[in-house]
């Protein structure tokens, strides 16, 4: 494994960070190491050194800001919220907080995409986009062979599927 | 409405239900967290919400063919507090639900094999509660519940993220598989800490009596899947099955290793079980629950033949407070409780005959 501040020498030292739920990780050789303060925990602040300078600085203030806190548009629910009691408001807070929660989802199960049971509409619904994907590509194929014909009766065909479509 | 406690199977009969591996495995459960499209979860709604989601929710559960005939269906506000416990004690409803009251409802089928709660910490908690290691089945009971209602409702559901709970443990299949095993021999034989860390490394969870942040009174323990997206129904479903399995094997070696080895302690710790069941004025609940374990224990072994293991399974029911206070019109505190339990236990301890280590078969070779 490969120092990542160096990218030279032979990563010696892993370090993790857990901090709001979020697990970050660095690989670092002992010189790297040793400039970065890790053998002084206290010191170092892993967020500046991946994700850059001031970093840390900036999701604090995006946390600490109340007044400009994210709130889901249907229940509410702020990020506080949701820091406080681990739980969400309503089935919209997952969209609305879908960047927070990715990192505590991967941390938590087995993946982070469903892949259990679905709903008799969110299969139609699926299917249906699965369906219009397809007709596309057929209709992409279609234009580039020059075969106008069938390029207009499937684009016909994305159009009246789309009208179908539940969501639309 | 028929009252709760008019509804429910009486303890003798619920406790006389038999399952595959009922030795080790008292019962097997698989619960279903889901959500209605659009509308707040119950923690975070206002109570027009969750009335809103209670009165849509309920006839459409208890009109379910799956729960008929006759269910119990009621809102959590027309039970009291002992008939909640009670619920409790039976494993029919969660501790978290016992604290709901109007807004929240409970669908229970006449088995009480099914059990619906309305408006817990999601709108839907569905349960199928089996006896013995039925996990399969237990899992095509509830998924056919499951299957029934969607047909009438619209769940909450993401296309990545899957059925969507207001805790994010839940997310994906919403699932909760779990069984309640009693493993005496492994702790006995001081293995049980290995099991738990192994079973833990398999990312399952292994907790006590009422699941969550309970303590493991009588040797009984709880192990459920912890993670529940990212993996199909069936495979979480499986994966428990065979760590179950693996559990009942070294349990079952456990006991037949302390029998060969130490058949004196073993001899000396159930009869001591008996003699203060059958003799005690006051107990706690916890210590109960101890000695019924190694009651259980010596009827396993064959200590106590012509014992069924269902008498002391019903104990364990009958020792807990809500089903002590049971007929009394009086409140009891925990004093008077634990004198009421040695009563109950000393009247039916004594349709025990004395044990008797003859009659267990110990190999000659040992000891």
């Amino acid at each position: 494994m490969q120092c990542q501040v160096c990218k030279k020498a032979q990563a010696k030292v892993h370090y993790t960070q857990i901090h709001d739920n979020q697990v970050k990780k660095v690989d670092l050789c002992d010189a790297c190491a040793k400039e970065n303060g890790i053998n002084d925990p206290a010191a170092f602040a892993l967020a500046d050194l991946v994700l850059g300078l001031g970093a840390s600085q900036k999701i604090e203030e995006v946390t600490t800001t109340t007044g400009a806190e994210v709130a889901c548009k249907n229940c509410g629910f702020t990020q506080t919220d949701l820091k406080k009691t681990g739980r969400l408001g309503c089935s919209e807070c997952y969209v609305t907080f879908a960047e927070a929660l990715d990192s505590l989802l991967k941390n938590m199960h087995k993946g982070t995409r469903h892949r259990g049971k679905v709903p008799p509409i969110a299969r139609r619904a699926l299917d249906m986009e699965a369906h219009v994907r397809q007709l596309e590509a057929d209709l992409k194929a279609a234009v580039a062979r020059e075969d106008f014909e069938s390029a207009a009766s499937l684009r016909d065909a994305i159009k009246t599927t789309r009208q179908l479509s539940p969501s639309s | 409405m028929t009252p709760i406690l008019n509804f429910l199977i009486p303890a003798t009969d619920a406790c006389r239900r038999t399952g595959p591996h009922d030795k080790i495995v008292f019962s097997s459960r698989v619960r279903l967290a889901r959500n209605l499209k659009g509308s707040p979860f119950p923690g975070h709604g206002r109570k027009p919400d969750r009335i809103k989601a209670f009165e849509q929710l309920m006839p459409a559960v208890s009109s379910l063919p799956q729960v008929a005939p006759d269910p119990y269906a009621e809102a959590m506000d027309k039970t009291t507090a002992h008939e909640k416990q009670i619920l409790v004690e039976r494993h029919l409803i969660s501790r978290e639900h016992a604290t709901k009251g109007s807004g929240s409802g409970l669908v229970l089928n006449r088995e009480e094999t099914l059990s619906v709660m309305v408006n817990e910490e999601d709108h839907l908690r569905m349960q199928s509660l089996l006896p013995g290691l039925q996990l399969e089945g237990a899992w095509s009971a509830i998924d056919a519940v499951d299957s029934a209602l969607q047909e009438q409702v619209e769940f909450a559901f993401h296309e990545q993220f899957g059925f969507l709970t207001a805790c994010p443990t839940n997310l994906g299949t919403g699932i909760r598989v779990s069984a309640m095993l009693h493993l005496p021999g492994l702790v006995l034989a001081e293995q049980i800490n290995q099991i738990i860390q192994a079973v833990s490394k398999l990312g399952l969870a292994v907790r006590g009596l009422y699941g969550e942040g309970t303590e493991a009174l009588g040797n009984i323990f709880q192990v459920s899947n912890q993670q529940t997206l990212g993996e199909t129904e069936q495979e979480i479903v499986q994966r428990l099955n065979k760590v179950v399995l693996q559990v009942i094997e070294h349990e079952e070696n456990a006991r037949i290793s302390q029998l060969e080895k130490r058949p004196n302690v073993l001899f000396n710790q159930i009869g001591r079980a008996y003699g203060i069941l059958a003799h005690a004025h006051t107990i706690s609940s916890k210590e109960t629950m101890n000695l019924l374990s190694l009651l259980r224990l010596g009827v396993d072994v064959g200590i106590f033949p012509g014992t069924p293991r269902t008498v002391v399974d019903e104990l364990f029911l009958l020792s807990q407070p809500a089903h002590l206070q049971l007929g009394r019109i009086e409140k009891l505190d925990a004093e008077q409780r634990d004198g009421v339990r040695a009563e109950m236990l000393r009247q039916r301890v004594k349709g025990v005959p004395v044990p008797d280590h003859t009659r267990v078969a110990v190999r000659s070779d040992s000891n």
